[in-house]
């Protein structure tokens, strides 16, 4: 089985590993996938009041494809608004690792893991999605 | 400095021994008759060669030589022997006793013949070390038991499994023993009269013979042993298995049946002392490793560990130089773990964790120390980037946590 040279550098090289205070009332913590399954994901994202992704952190037990996948989606993220990370589809992910179709579930578990990290954060905000609306200044070139 | 990449995956697969293939050589071109000519000199020579490596193969296993039917490795081999004695022995009954832990080569003949009504399977369990208990071989036979058929050794985790008990009981029952020897002969002791084994597959390429031959022993007496063939043609290998001799793989298989039993005391010790140091050093070097299979009763050359918090395929990426196997769902197409692991009995993560290590002939010390650091040095590295890791560290009971699979 030979592995994308994206693959192989994010594994190498990962991208934003670590954790976040869970206590930080800024950041949303998502954990998706099950020991069991050989994969789990731990996502952080800090988010601002605007709603806007500052930084993020993982930390994955999972094979070469699902530590690339969540390290490639830690840069993702990072300055978009939740809106548009809540949109990210598992295929991008699919696409920029160049991932074969028995490693697919591993970017959906890491779609799963920003909408968990989000909705943890929107918890603990016990904001709305109206407060959070997307605000086109703000988002305005900080995605790629 | 080692070389690398290191192989040390030797129950996958051995390189062919260099006397092997000196030996195998002018079978291919010079001496290319066919065994089965008997009428020049040509097919003369090339049976001569077979007839030695039909001796050099029965001495290492105690068998007699024209007992040895050649095959194309030992999958064959143990189709032959699952399917070829049910069908000889339909009216005598239809049930077979195997274990959850066999090779696939024997578990799909099986579950071939239940799907096809030809026979009903008792696929018995193992003990925590990977082992079938000699008492429930015996509990599960019935009046219609044909065939038990348990292997020496496993190809994962190396656990030995009682051979001679089992053997025993088949025999005071009367009941047909195929084994497949495939990991053990050539590497432990194996003999077929003392274990009470009537039927045993093996393999060239697993004893750093080539590819693409191995070989049934098949008991001719007390009991005579008899099977129909699954492959007919020219009633080569006395009815048996049709088909030309692949007359250069069996002289190498031959060759190397010879020089495994030569060295194989020596060897068996040197492995078991690289294997021992190869454990050691790990165990030292991190916590939280954990041995798969029996501690004791296992392969020379065999070690399996788990490496909690650290999924196995992922391991495997960062030693890319080092060539070893995983029990990871990740590494195979079916997205399960190790049907052998599981059946130990362990947690799912332990067996998406697990790593084995086959240390073989042509292995040296420097390489067990270089593996030992680059595993460890990898396990750390992954942990430090592993949830699990983390939540084990910060007091979290990992069974008490409800996961969100997708």
């Amino acid at each position: 089985m030979a592995y994308s040279d994206k693959v192989l550098d994010h594994y190498n090289n990962p991208r934003n590993v670590g954790s976040f205070s869970k206590e930080d009332p800024d950041v949303g913590t998502g954990v998706v996938g099950a020991p069991e399954c050989g994969d789990v994901m731990k996502l952080q994202l800090k988010i601002n009041d605007n709603g806007v992704i500052q930084d993020a952190r993982f930390k994955t037990f999972g094979c070469g494809s699902a530590i690339a996948s969540s390290s490639y989606v830690t840069e993702l993220v990072k300055g978009k608004h939740i809106d548009e990370a809540m949109a990210i589809k598992n295929t991008v992910i699919v696409k920029e690792l160049n991932l074969p179709p028995v490693k697919i579930h591993c970017s959906v578990l890491a779609e799963d893991a920003i909408k968990a990290a989000i909705a943890d954060w929107k918890t603990r905000k016990g904001a709305t999605a109206d407060d959070t609306k997307i605000e086109p200044s703000k988002a305005a070139g900080s995605g790629e | 400095m080692v070389k690398l990449p290191i192989y040390m995956d030797n129950h996958a697969t051995t390189p062919v021994d260099p006397g092997v293939l000196e030996a195998m050589l002018p079978y291919f071109t010079t001496k290319f008759g066919n065994a089965a000519s008997r009428n020049h000199s040509f097919g003369w020579e090339a049976e001569e060669a077979v007839d030695a490596a039909r001796n050099q193969i029965a001495g290492l296993v105690g068998g007699k030589s024209k007992e040895i039917i050649f095959t194309s490795g030992a999958t064959e081999s143990d189709n032959l022997a699952i399917k070829g004695i049910v069908e000889f022995y339909k009216e005598k009954g239809n049930h077979i006793i195997t274990c959850v832990t066999e090779h696939k080569a024997v578990l799909d003949s099986c579950r071939a013949l239940e799907r096809q009504g030809k026979a009903t399977v008792t696929y018995l369990p193992v003990d925590k070390y990977g082992m079938v208990d000699p008492d429930d071989v015996r509990r599960a036979i019935t009046d219609k038991t044909v065939l038990i058929s348990i292997m020496y050794a496993n190809n994962e985790i190396g656990t030995i499994h009682p051979i001679r008990e089992i053997g025993k009981i088949a025999k005071e029952k009367g009941i047909i023993f195929h084994c497949d020897g495939v990991q053990a002969v050539g590497k432990i002791p194996v003999d077929v009269e003392a274990d009470g084994i009537d039927l045993l597959a093996m393999s060239g390429h697993k004893i750093y013979g080539p590819k693409g031959i191995g070989a049934l022993w098949v008991r001719s007496r007390g009991p005579r042993v008899r099977l129909t063939p699954i492959i007919d043609g020219g009633g080569h290998e006395r009815g048996m298995r049709s088909g030309t001799l692949n007359v250069p793989g069996i002289v190498g298989f031959g060759k190397a049946c010879e020089l495994a039993k030569a060295g194989m005391a020596e060897e068996a010790a040197r492995l078991t002392d690289l294997r021992n140091k190869l454990q050691a050093g790990l165990f030292e070097r991190l916590d939280e490793i954990y041995l798969n299979g029996h501690p004791t009763e296992r392969l020379p050359g065999n070690l399996n560990l788990s490496f909690a918090y650290v999924e196995g395929e992922s391991l495997l990426m960062g030693i890319s130089d080092v060539a070893v196997s995983s029990g990871s769902a990740c590494t195979s197409a079916t997205l399960e773990p190790s049907y052998v692991i599981r059946a130990l009995g362990i947690n799912e993560e332990l067996a998406h964790s697990s790593i084995r290590f086959g240390l073989g002939r042509f292995n040296t010390e420097e390489e067990v120390d270089y593996v030992t650091e680059r595993i460890t040095r990898e396990v750390r590295r992954l942990r430090d980037m592993s949830p699990l890791y983390e939540m084990a560290k910060e007091g979290i009971d990992l069974k008490s946590v409800q996961w969100k699979a997708e």
